[in-house]
């Protein structure tokens, strides 16, 4: 016994009247076209339900970030930073190498292994403090440790390699963002997706363009180019282990040998342009000119005075874009990129380069696009299948139940605009499934009255009077109706918690015409069938 | 107003279920074997969610021939490449395998299909997906049923008995068998929406066999010595009106969707239509009739009785009356109830041979007792 009389408190009334027209009202809005909608002044336009991606047409991309290259980087760049800080403090290494992830540093002379030691272990940096709970490493991204055969091992921790994953996905989501929204107009979504993943979803763009403007790293470096030994000796011997050979994208098939070592990074660019080549009298080729920061500047200027006559690589995304000879120093930090580019090309690169490099290259692993016909044609078939599901169900309520059934079918309604009303206030995106949920629940929802309905002829059959019957019949199919929608509930939410994409949108919606066909069933329909006994007084039941 | 029905539902029903039950058993056993034989086999027709690969959806300018299209793409050298039409014949389905050499190598397999198809052919929807979101969507995707089965299985346990939930949980189990077993049969793509039509189904399958185990546990307090597959018989017979109006509305919504829904969620549709039958039917002629193999505990009396009292006996009249308290135990309007029950004789007579010895458990409870006990066990069914 739930304490359900058929009896309504005025109270009691006035709410379920309230909440059934409220729900109707916040369902309205998705009833109107979209052009009367933005029509409406703003305080009139209640929240409409997003339309998912294969609905409205759009992209949606899951890109994985190269946590093993992200590691080899940083490993590079301790390296360097090795190298740099034991030649400041004047001691003499017999090689900083990298080896089986740490770096590893042998020194020339033993009695100098605390000094090392001491400077070496400034490298590493504190980690925020939410990070690095539970972990043993003291609270840093670095383990610096001397071997027993007297050597330093500088190795990222477990925490610091979080960290570090976890930092360049909040960078390269800010870099991507950037990059797709530039005007913050389109409603992407651009997140992070579990632990080393970004989920990027943009309505109304092909993928195509989505990848174009997600575009490549472009992670800028100059380099020193190598010009003690050729590329043919490379290719044959082996490249110099502080070498690297990068192709050269000015001549395709080529390559040419650099220096490991990064003297400037395009982290310093603070402003690019699309334009063309300076020193040809802007009749020559397609440019993008940079700006540098001050730190990046200053740099500039150090490593083009200390390399005069030297060549130097600027390099993109692993490839040589040019080699020039450094003719002068060049201060200021202003410089420029050439190459035989499209008008497209020095735009995006601009743009790539200003909105600055991802710290680390994506790989796409999940791909789900669709165009804006098959998007416009779902909406279509959806809101046919809709009406029709509506109108059979409807009739076949009313046929088999009469009066009641139409009860059924009010009740049905207000379920219905419950769960849009739900779905537009609590901005769960609808999608096609999504649909099909809602198709569904008025199939499934009806089933409480029918359970209700049901037990009346049962107990009418049992010889009871009208009143009795109907007291009864809603009494004793409540627990039922509870069990039946709990059960069904739970297999709605472990669907929600397990689907992904547009799956989760079907389970939202069959949740919600769950939860509000259990509330339609025990207040909306009771209401409407004790009005009637009590305006009408029947002497015969018809259901 | 006057709305009357148009039709109504046979109301007495007296077939017998339990009489099929070794059939059924043996017939779905059979076809469970035959579904693991099938899955262990030829296994399931992966979709790209679950094998990883891409999908693309085109739209020729002129009808296009399905064979001919799929020759050409065949000789593209993409590994196992499937075309099938969608809906009509100016829409197809590309799917191809993942392509060694990572995205870019899918990349350039696209851009190959996409110069093989008809010229003026539009990319209507495109899937790709790499080969170790599938595994985490295959692993999340069992996780599902089985959280879903484990959650059902502890939430009837908790609502009736243990035997109540091994009967649900071997009904839903057989569900999911049968359903994967004709997927697995004509080959049909299985896609993450078919994993949610499949829960969809476990949901509502498990809806229906609450229904008709609500009404079981009713009539057990009701007909204490009524053998139980008479019981049975009853209580599946009595919620069969209610269950051919459910299956009609849902199959009616289904059927919308499957006619005028388009061909995406197609493939989720036929998985429904299929599963709500085969759901029905689980529940009245295994769920049900499964409770005469593991037994199911006659007495349920002294069902956690409010002050302590424990399995106290409670002969049938009292019972019959605890059954139906809300006319405050009316004897007129009970025995007019029990009238139309098909063992009325017998209980009538039990009830007036037990009268005499009520005294005991029946005068001494509380009139709480009637009216809603805890745990909702004993409340009374609908």
């Amino acid at each position: 016994m739930f304490g359900f009389t058929l009896h309504f408190s005025r109270w009691g009334a006035a709410v379920v009247l309230f909440l059934s027209i409220a729900s109707v009202v916040f369902a309205l809005p998705n009833a109107i076209p979209l052009s009367t909608y933005e029509s409406l002044p703003s305080w009139l336009q209640l929240p409409r339900m997003p339309l998912g991606l294969d609905l409205r047409g759009g992209t949606h991309l899951l890109y994985s970030i190269d946590t093993v290259q992200l590691k080899k980087d940083w490993l590079q760049t301790l390296q360097t930073d090795a190298r740099r800080a034991l030649s400041e403090e004047k001691i003499g290494h017999g090689g900083v190498v990298i080896a089986g992830g740490q770096v590893r540093v042998n020194l020339k002379d033993p009695s100098k292994l605390g000094d090392a030691l001491a400077r070496l272990k400034k490298l590493a940096q504190p980690l925020s403090p939410s990070l690095i709970s539970g972990q043993s490493s003291g609270g840093l991204d670095l383990a610096v440790a001397p071997t027993e055969s007297g050597a330093i091992t500088i190795e990222p921790t477990q925490a610091g390699i979080l960290h570090r994953v976890e930092s360049a996905i909040s960078r390269s989501i800010e870099v991507i963002r950037r990059r797709v929204d530039p005007e913050g107009t389109t409603e992407a979504t651009i997140q992070a997706e579990g632990q080393d993943r970004i989920l990027i979803q943009v309505p109304g763009l092909a993928p195509a363009e989505v990848k174009a403007r997600v575009g490549t790293t472009a992670k800028l470096t100059f380099q020193l180019v190598d010009q003690t030994e050729s590329v043919e000796t490379a290719q044959a011997n082996g490249v110099p282990p502080d070498d690297l050979l990068l192709p050269d994208a000015e001549h395709p098939g080529s390559f040419i040998l650099v220096h490991k070592e990064v003297l400037v990074a395009g982290d310093d660019i603070v402003d690019a342009r699309a334009g063309y080549d300076s020193t040809s009298g802007g009749l020559g080729q397609r440019a993008v000119s940079f700006e540098l920061n001050g730190r990046g500047a200053v740099a500039f200027a150090r490593v083009t005075r200390e390399n005069i006559g030297k060549r130097f690589a600027i390099v993109l995304d692993n490839k040589v874009m040019s080699a020039p000879v450094i003719r002068s120093e060049i201060p200021g930090g202003h410089g420029q990129i050439t190459g035989s580019f499209s008008l497209d090309e020095v735009n995006r690169l601009s743009l790539l380069l200003r909105s600055g490099a991802l710290p680390a290259s994506l790989s796409i692993i999940e791909e789900r696009s669709v165009g804006p016909t098959l998007g416009a044609d779902s909406i279509e078939k959806g809101k046919t299948a809709t009406i029709v599901g509506f109108l059979a169900v409807s009739g076949l309520m009313i046929a088999g139940y009469g009066l009641f059934g139409l009860f059924s079918v009010i009740a049905l309604v207000i379920n219905i605009a419950i769960v849009v009303a739900c779905l537009s206030l609590f901005h769960a995106t609808l999608t096609l499934p999504g649909i099909a949920g809602i198709v569904l629940t008025m199939g499934v929802a009806v089933d409480a009255n029918v359970l209700i309905y049901e037990r009346i002829r049962e107990e009418l059959r049992g010889g009871r009077g009208i009143v009795g019957s109907i007291e009864a019949g809603f009494d004793r199919a409540y627990a039922t109706i509870i069990d039946s929608h709990l059960t069904g509930l739970l297999a709605a939410l472990i669907l929600y918690a397990f689907g992904s994409g547009t799956i989760r949108g079907f389970a939202v919606t069959l949740s919600f015409g769950i939860v509000s066909s259990l509330f339609t069933a025990i207040t909306v329909t009771r209401l409407m069938v004790s009005t009637w006994l009590r305006e009408t007084r029947p002497t015969v039941l018809e259901i | 107003m006057k709305l009357k029905p148009l039709f109504r539902l046979s109301q007495k029903t007296n077939y017998h279920f339990v009489k099929y039950f070794k059939l059924c058993l043996g017939l779905s056993i059979a076809a469970i074997l035959g579904t693991i034989v099938l899955l262990s086999t030829s296994g399931l027709n992966f979709g790209i969610d679950f094998k990883g690969g891409t999908l693309i959806q085109i739209q020729t300018p002129v009808a296009t021939d399905a064979g001919h299209l799929r020759t050409t793409l065949s000789h593209l050298g993409l590994g196992e490449i499937q075309l099938q039409a969608f809906g009509t014949d100016t829409e197809f389905l590309i799917r191809f395998p993942e392509q060694p050499g990572g995205p870019d190598a899918q990349k350039v397999a696209a851009e190959k299909v996409l110069a093989a198809v008809p010229a003026g052919s539009k990319e209507l929807r495109r899937e790709q997906v790499g080969s170790t979101v599938s595994k985490e969507l295959i692993t999340a995707a069992i996780w599902a049923l089985v959280f879903t089965n484990l959650g059902i299985f502890i939430y009837v346990w908790f609502r009736f008995e243990w035997q109540f939930a091994i009967g649900a949980i071997v009904s839903l189990i057989h569900d999911v068998m049968f359903t994967l077993g004709v997927f697995a049969f004509f080959r049909l793509d299985f896609d993450l929406t078919i994993v949610a039509a499949l829960l969809t189904i476990l949901g509502y399958s498990i809806n229906d066999t609450v229904v008709i185990y609500d009404r079981i546990r009713e009539n057990l307090r009701r007909y204490k010595r009524l053998p139980l597959g008479d019981l049975l018989d009853l209580s599946v017979n009595e919620t069969m009106s209610r269950t051919i109006m459910t299956v009609g509305t849902v199959f009616m919504a289904l059927l919308a969707l499957y006619f005028f829904g388009g061909e995406v969620i197609r493939g989720f549709t036929f998985a429904m239509l299929f599963g709500v039958l085969v759901g029905t039917y689980s529940s009245v002629y295994i769920a049900a009739p499964f409770l005469i193999i593991i037994g199911v505990k006659r007495d349920w009396s002294g069902e956690k009785a409010g002050s302590g009292q424990k399995n106290v006996a409670v002969p049938a009249g009292a019972k019959a009356k605890e059954a139906l308290p809300f006319q405050d135990g009316d004897a007129d309007e009970d025995e007019a109830d029990e009238a139309t029950k098909p063992t009325s004789q017998a209980e009538a007579s039990k009830a007036a041979l037990a009268a005499v010895s009520a005294r005991k458990g029946g005068a001494q409870r509380p009139p709480a007792r009637a009216k809603g006990q805890p745990r909702g066990r004993s409340k009374k069914r609908g």
